[in-house]
This record gives C-alpha cells, structure tokens and sequence, in this order.
C-alpha cells in the first residue's frame, strides 16, 4: 500500500508551500545579467563601420551609410551577440545586450535607428611637395 | 486466421511531442509490424555548410535540437578543432563539461516528466518540469539562455563563469539535487509505474548490439556502452562508470536515465572542482579547415556523430550528423513488434524521441 502512496508526500508538502510558478503579469519576469534578451544600439556612438551586418549569421542587420540610418529585423535576430563582440567602437561599444526583451510590435518591421553621418575630417592641406634632392 | 487491420499511429498523437508517424499493422490487439516514416520536418541543415562560414555552423549546430543543443554544438566544435589541429584551454574544456552533464540533467528531467505524462501521472510530471526549471535557471545565469545557449565556439568558450557563482550554483546544485530525489523515489519505488512499464517493450542485449541502439536504450539492455568514455573533450579528467541495467524493458530505462541524473550531479561537481583558476576560455583560431573527422559524443539520448570535411576555404565541404534518435529507430521497430496496442505510446516515449535531431 505504501508503493502506492509514495508520490502523497511530495503532493501534501506542495498544498503547504506558495505556487512555485512566478505570477508574471502581477510581478515582473526575473532576467538575470547574462540574459540575452534584445540588441540595443547606442546611435550616438555607432560609427556605421557595418561589421556588424557582415558578421550578423542570419542577415538581420542592415546599414545604410549614405543614409545614415541602421536597422535590424527581430524577427531574424537570433540573439547570438556576434554583431556585439564585432562592434569595434571603444572604450565602450555602440551596440550592447539588453536582459529584458524587446518591446512588442505590432507591424512586421524593421527597428531603425537614425545615426548621424560624420563627414570625414577634411584632409589637411597638402604639404608642399618636398623638392626632390638633386642627384 | 484473425483479422489483419493498419492503425495509423502519428504524426499527430498526444503522446508525440514531435511528428512520427508509424504504420502499426495489428492482429486483433497485437501489434505484428511497425513501419516508421520520418521526414515532416526535415530542414536541409546539412546543405547550409556550403553558405555558412564553419565558425557560424556552430549557431546552426546548435539549433539542430531543443533540448540537447549545447551537446550538438560540442560535437561539430570537436570535429572541427581536430581537423584544425587546435588545443582547447583546460578551463573551457572543464566549462563545457559542467554545461554538457547541466543539459543532461535537465534532459533527462524532461523526459521523465513526459513519460509519467504519457501514463497519466499528472502530479510527477508538474514535479518533474519544477525540478527542471531550477536547471534552467542556472543556465540562463551562466550562459544567457534557457533552452539555446550559444556559449560554444571553435577553439572554446564564449562565456566564463567567476567563482562566486560557481560557489552558489554548487549550492544550488544541493537544492536541485535534494528536490530531484524526492521525484526519483517515486520512479523508483512506486508500484503504478513498476506496474506499467515492466515487461513492456523488451529489447535483448543481443538485439541491442545487432540493431545498433544508443543511449540509455542500449544500456537498459545490458550494454555498457557510453561514448564519454573514449575520454573525448574534457572527459579524460572525468572519473565515471556506465550505468547499467539489464532488463530491458521500459521501466530499465527509465531507471537508467533516473540514475545518470544523479551521475551527472557528480561529474558536475568534479568538473567544477578540477577547472583551474583563471586562465584562458579560447584558443586563437586561425586559417581554415583540410581534412575530415569523425566526431562522437555522448548525448543525453545517447551517441551523436558528426562527420565534417573541410576543403582549406571557409565553407566546409561536407557535414554530416547522426543522431540518436535515429539509430534508435530499429530498436523501436523491433520492440513493437509483438506488443499490445495500448504499450505502444509507452514505448515509443521509452526511446526518447528527439524528432527534429533525426530529419535535421
């Protein structure tokens, strides 16, 4: 009788603890750091190199450089954080892994971000060429 | 002579987490022939190596299976690294067999809640997937997701784990390990489900070795077969013993993965207590793959192969996987032979069916 009974005191245990689930809509969902939740770009810092649409695996990542405007397709996002550990931009990189997930969206788009073309300094002026030395 | 009639069984049955479908010819109650047709979902992921650079074929690896998807990603990397002739820091060696046996555990209680599901024991299986989601949680701590981890890449790690947390998962790796034997004293010691699957899908261990089954299926039926102790990885520092059983029914089965659960909870704790302090997580990785190899690893549904041929440009050649599931497809052929109608979720569910692994 006591074969049967054996899940009875994991069961009557349970009925004196609290729901093991999380009530989420009530409380908020626990992300830890590491959590890869959604890419987010810091446009103020992004320098529109684009390595990151070259190494992005599904191609979800376009960069527009005449434009100025970088986007990306949650939908293909597969959350690899490639495009992160190719941003070259330093100390601090442009692109960054947030823990909590990506807001919801009602049309099928891509995400854009405008960033601000910088012009190439303009090339100093060009040193008078060196008199070539008599041979 | 009694009347012969054919039941299809799948690809769409409840029991079924991923599409099967078997053709089970019946004589009255008895099942004579099971005829097995795979195919629904097969996604062409052996072609994508000639789009695909090889280091990115690690994301796509990984993403063959749900459930045992960091082990995927361990066989191609091995593969690769073989042929690249690249040696693996010992800290990202010791890494991936913490998460490895992790993914084991939490494998192996997936599976135990779906079979105490697929014979009506609604309350373990809720038990079970608690258990569970205690592991996933170390995962999503560690590596940054629940189910695709993304911490495998050629030539080691992506992700390191500091010595605090290592210190507070092996605590909580008590917990777990406190909670978890509260449910294997169940499968163990309770009569319903002693009941139900004794006797239930019989496979000889000379069947076994003739039809080639893999996995816990082979070792329930007496053979110690386990691919982690060809030493591959970071096994070699790893002491273990295959767990046995030899009935060969159902129930073995089950007893086996309820064991190598708790065999898992020791080699985790040897892997953190052998990693070295510091240290580099990988290896420089430079020029590309020439050459072949044949990879074999152990997963939690038993011995995967991969085989990966470069050509010396950044696309590979050839890759090429086995999965278990696969190889366990004769044996399930062969257990359903002779058995009732009503055994045959029961045994179906016994292999552990990992569908999506085997069309690839």
């Amino acid at each position: 009788m006591s074969d049967i009974l054996k899940m009875c005191k994991t069961v009557v245990s349970s009925l004196r603890k609290k729901p093991f689930c999380q009530m989420y809509p009530f409380k908020p969902a626990k992300f830890y750091d590491h959590t890869r939740g959604h890419i987010k770009l810091d446009a103020s810092k992004c320098i529109l190199c684009s390595l990151c649409a070259k190494r992005c695996p599904t191609g979800a990542i376009e960069v527009d450089r005449v434009k100025g405007s970088w986007q990306i397709n949650r939908y293909k996002c597969i959350m690899c954080i490639e495009c992160v550990v190719a941003c070259p931009v330093k100390p601090v990189k442009a692109l960054a892994v947030e823990n909590q997930y990506a807001p919801p969206m009602a049309k099928m788009e891509m995400e854009m971000f405008d960033v601000e073309v910088k012009k190439p300094a303009p090339k100093p002026a060009a040193a008078p060429a060196a008199s070539t030395p008599a041979e | 002579m009694p009347n012969r009639t054919v039941i299809p069984f799948g690809p769409h049955h409840p029991v079924l987490p991923e599409p099967i479908h078997l053709d089970l010819v019946l004589e009255d109650e008895k099942v004579v022939e099971a005829i097995p047709n795979v195919g629904f979902i097969h996604r062409g992921l052996e072609l994508l190596c000639e789009k695909k650079p090889f280091q990115d074929m690690v994301l796509v690896a990984e993403r063959i299976c749900g459930i045992c998807s960091l082990v995927h990603g361990i066989g191609f990397v091995n593969g690769v690294e073989k042929i690249m002739n690249i040696q693996v820091p010992e800290r990202a060696e010791m890494l991936r067999v913490f998460w490895s046996e992790l993914s084991r555990v939490h494998s192996h209680l997936l599976w135990l809640g779906l079979a105490a599901d697929g014979i009506g024991f609604e309350s373990l299986f809720m038990h079970s997937w608690r258990v569970r989601e205690l592991v996933l949680d170390i995962f999503e701590e560690t590596t940054g997701g629940r189910v695709i981890f993304d911490a495998i890449k050629v030539g080691g790690v992506k992700k390191n784990i500091n010595k605090e947390t290592l210190d507070r998962i092996l605590k909580q790796l008590e917990k777990v390990e406190e909670e978890y034997r509260q449910i294997a004293d169940v499968f163990v010691n309770d009569f319903t489900i002693a009941h139900r699957w004794s006797g239930v899908g019989l496979l000889t261990k000379e069947q076994a070795i003739t039809l080639g089954a893999v996995g816990p299926t082979a070792r329930a039926s007496g053979l110690a077969m386990d691919t982690r102790m060809i030493k591959y990885g970071g096994y070699d520092k790893i002491t273990m013993e295959p767990i046995v059983e030899t009935a060969g029914d159902c129930y073995a089965r089950a007893l086996v993965r309820v064991r190598e659960v708790y065999q898992s909870f020791d080699q985790i704790r040897q892997a953190i207590s052998k990693m070295p302090e510091g240290g580099e997580t990988e290896a420089k990785v430079t020029g590309f793959p020439t050459g072949e190899y044949f990879s074999r690893v152990e997963q939690p549904r038993g011995e995967v192969i991969y085989y990966v041929k470069g050509n010396g440009t950044k696309y590979l050649e050839r890759f090429r996987v086995r999965t278990p599931t696969f190889a366990n497809i004769p044996p399930l052929v062969q257990m359903l032979a002779g058995c009732d109608l009503a055994d045959v979720p029961a045994i179906v569910l016994a292999i552990d069916p990992c569908i999506s692994c085997t069309e690839r």
